[in-house]
């Protein structure tokens, strides 16, 4: 009885905040746009049969003829798949460096990447307009020391996007490989040194397959927000940029088409899923390979 | 035919593998090895005996080129290494975790040391497979270390030490993690292996019965120092201080003034009923100080007072340890003072002679002792 009830709670869990909004939102999707308050048609209202009849796939259908749709996924993708990349080249040798500090030094050095999360995640990507902006701290520093002539223009390009996707989700990369490599025994590399290899070979041959685990949740952990991001974009990003979580919201909001954005969240979650099963297997061979 | 004695430390036409000449190592202000000269030769099983913080361990991460000596210099084959780089050493290194690659196979932890010289594939493979059949592993080859125990592990690091045949193979407290009967096993396929492959061996333990079993030689350590080196039964029989016979095995001490009653032979007034006599090679002066070491199976316990020992005292026992095949016996002297003296248990506990608080009488032999000054 008590193990059910225990079972019980995350799948009840999973069921009221997963499952049933995601029905939710794929009913919506298979609707069609109406003047009406909620804005589709049909609801329950209509009668059970005539709702099911009333469904068809149709905005999937139009996801695929207007090319808005697809280069807004395949842009985003790429977008999370580059800030990913640079954030775990970034985060890698600072979680390097705090495995490595000093035992006493270490909780400081942890506060200090947890430190921006007790500031709201808006008023940090807006602090960023004012460092990013034509006549912003960053232009103004470069042009004191006399490296640029004329203000680069950041703000408002893509590379604004990658400079806050990368800032907002560098703690998510360096905890996860930082704990990775907390743990990695000292001795190996000496053994590794020890058995003729140099610092370089000892580390691409012992520490980054020890990291690995750490490596891998790290990029997931960033690479699943930064594809659906929508708040860095539409704050740093400019018109050029496409990004489906800022297609979602113009759908959503300014067209007030209920059905077409939810077709778009449901292809969005689509390749989330993939990655997020590639993950819990990675998880599951690491307890595996623990036991 | 007589056989030969593995002796090359007492030969002056040997040249010493490894020479320590005046070494020493600070960290700050700690002085970890101080101002340390010893040889090691060819072919050796030396032990570096030690209590731990006594600098042992830092010898030989300075052998291996993970610690630079402050002053002085180490030559390996009469070469100084001082800025040689651990992985251009011909020095392999087990280490007490024995840290295994735990994201490789056996065989691929075997074959790390070798895939990093320019050997050739089926040369790597062939070595590997003998390095297994050495360790009697070739089942395991597969596995990964968390599938095998801890003396296959301990076997494991032992072959992927020795798989690249270096000229020196440093062991760092190799059996602590195993329990006492696979320790015991485990020595003595240690000196097979030493025998067999013909490497240099330097041993770290703090275990004194492990240094004795192995070793041919065993140095024993106390504060970043050597003050005794020389053959197990040379370092039992034979200590050259209070210290190490302290430390080597169990140990009586009777301290007290020396006094010459014959040629090499000397009282000594320790405070009993009558002085002990002992014989010494080393010349002690009429008054000295000196301590009379002499361990616990050289001491005779017996009820009644042997009429031809040289020395005898009379005492109670106070208490008796057990050990199966002996039985240490402590004794309470009239001074107060606690003799140990031990004697195999050739007859059934319940026949034992004497009990608790029995009066009985310790005896020994003139040469049983060793005089030591203080």
């Amino acid at each position: 009885m008590r193990r059910a009830v225990l079972i019980a709670v995350p799948y009840l869990w999973l069921l009221a905040l997963f499952l049933v909004p995601f029905a939710i939102v794929f009913k919506v999707s298979l609707s069609d746009t109406a003047l009406a308050i909620p804005p589709y048609t049909p609801t329950l209202k209509d009668g059970f049969s005539a709702l099911i009849s009333g469904l068809d796939f149709e905005n999937f259908v139009f996801l695929t003829q207007d090319d808005l749709y697809w280069k807004a996924y395949v842009s985003s993708l790429q977008i999370a798949f580059v800030s990913t990349i640079v954030t775990l080249l970034v985060g890698y040798p600072m979680a390097y460096g705090m495995a490595r500090a000093p035992e006493e030094w270490r909780p400081t050095l942890m506060m200090l990447v947890i430190l921006p999360f007790w500031t709201s995640f808006l008023i940090r990507v807006y602090a960023w307009v004012g460092i990013l902006s034509t006549e912003g701290f960053l232009n103004q520093f470069l042009l004191w020391t006399g490296i640029i002539d004329t203000p680069l223009t950041i703000l408002n390009t893509n590379w604004a996007v990658y400079i806050g996707i990368v800032y907002t989700y560098l703690p998510f990369m360096i905890l996860p490989i930082y704990a990775a490599l907390e743990r990695l025994d000292e001795s190996l590399i000496e053994a590794a040194e020890d058995l003729g290899c140099s610092r370089m070979q000892a580390f691409w041959l012992v520490t980054i397959p020890l990291s690995r685990n750490g490596i891998v949740a790290g990029c997931f952990l960033v690479f699943i927000p930064a594809l659906g991001e929508f708040v860095i974009p539409s704050l740093l990003g400019g018109s050029g940029t496409l990004m489906i979580g800022k297609v979602l919201f113009e759908e959503f909001f300014a067209n007030r088409d209920w059905p077409v954005a939810s077709a778009v969240a449901v292809i969005l979650l689509l390749i989330l899923i993939i990655p997020i099963i590639l993950f819990q297997r990675n998880e599951q061979r690491q307890q595996e390979a623990e036991q | 035919m007589a056989q030969t004695v593995f002796a090359p430390w007492d030969d002056p036409q040997q040249k010493p593998l490894i020479q320590f000449v005046g070494v020493t190592k600070r960290f700050g202000d700690f002085v970890a090895i101080d101002d340390l000269t010893q040889d090691i030769y060819e072919r050796e099983f030396f032990a570096l005996l030690g209590p731990s913080g006594c600098g042992k361990t830092t010898m030989m991460r300075m052998l291996a080129g993970f610690e630079a000596p402050t002053e002085g210099s180490i030559l390996l084959s009469g070469q100084d290494i001082a800025g040689v780089p651990p992985n251009k050493r011909a020095v392999n290194m087990m280490f007490q975790s024995y840290a295994l690659f735990p994201h490789l196979t056996v065989w691929d932890n075997i074959a790390f040391g070798l895939r990093r010289s320019d050997m050739p594939k089926d040369a790597i493979a062939a070595r590997v497979e003998e390095m297994l059949k050495l360790t009697r592993l070739s089942k395991f080859g597969r596995r990964k270390p968390h599938q095998i125990s801890g003396g296959q592990r301990q076997r494991v690091a032992l072959a992927r030490s020795l798989a690249k045949a270096p000229k020196l193979l440093l062991l760092d407290e190799p059996l602590g993690a195993l329990d006492k009967k696979l320790r015991q096993d485990t020595q003595f396929e240690l000196m097979d292996i030493q025998e067999t492959t013909g490497t240099t061996f330097v041993i770290v333990t703090h275990d004194q019965e492990e240094a004795m079993t192995v070793a041919s030689r065993v140095a024993v350590m106390d504060e970043g120092r050597i003050i005794q080196v020389a053959t197990p039964e040379k370092i039992y029989e034979a200590p050259n201080s209070v210290y190490v016979a302290d430390f080597i095995g169990d140990v009586n001490i009777l301290e007290g003034t020396a006094k010459a009653n014959g040629p090499e032979s000397y009282a000594i007034d320790w405070g009993g009923a009558e002085p002990a006599t002992a014989t010494s090679a080393r010349p002690f002066s009429d008054g000295q100080k000196a301590h009379l070491a002499i361990r616990p199976e050289k001491i005779a316990i017996s009820a009644e007072r042997p009429a031809d020992a040289a020395n005898a005292v009379q005492g109670k026992v106070l208490d008796i340890a057990y050990l199966g095949n002996l039985s240490t016996y402590h004794v309470e002297l009239p001074t107060g003072q606690v003799i140990k003296a031990q004697s195999a248990n050739t007859r059934r506990v319940s026949r034992r002679a004497y009990t608790w608080e029995d009066p009985v009488w310790l005896s020994w032999s003139a040469t049983a002792g060793v005089l030591l000054e203080s």
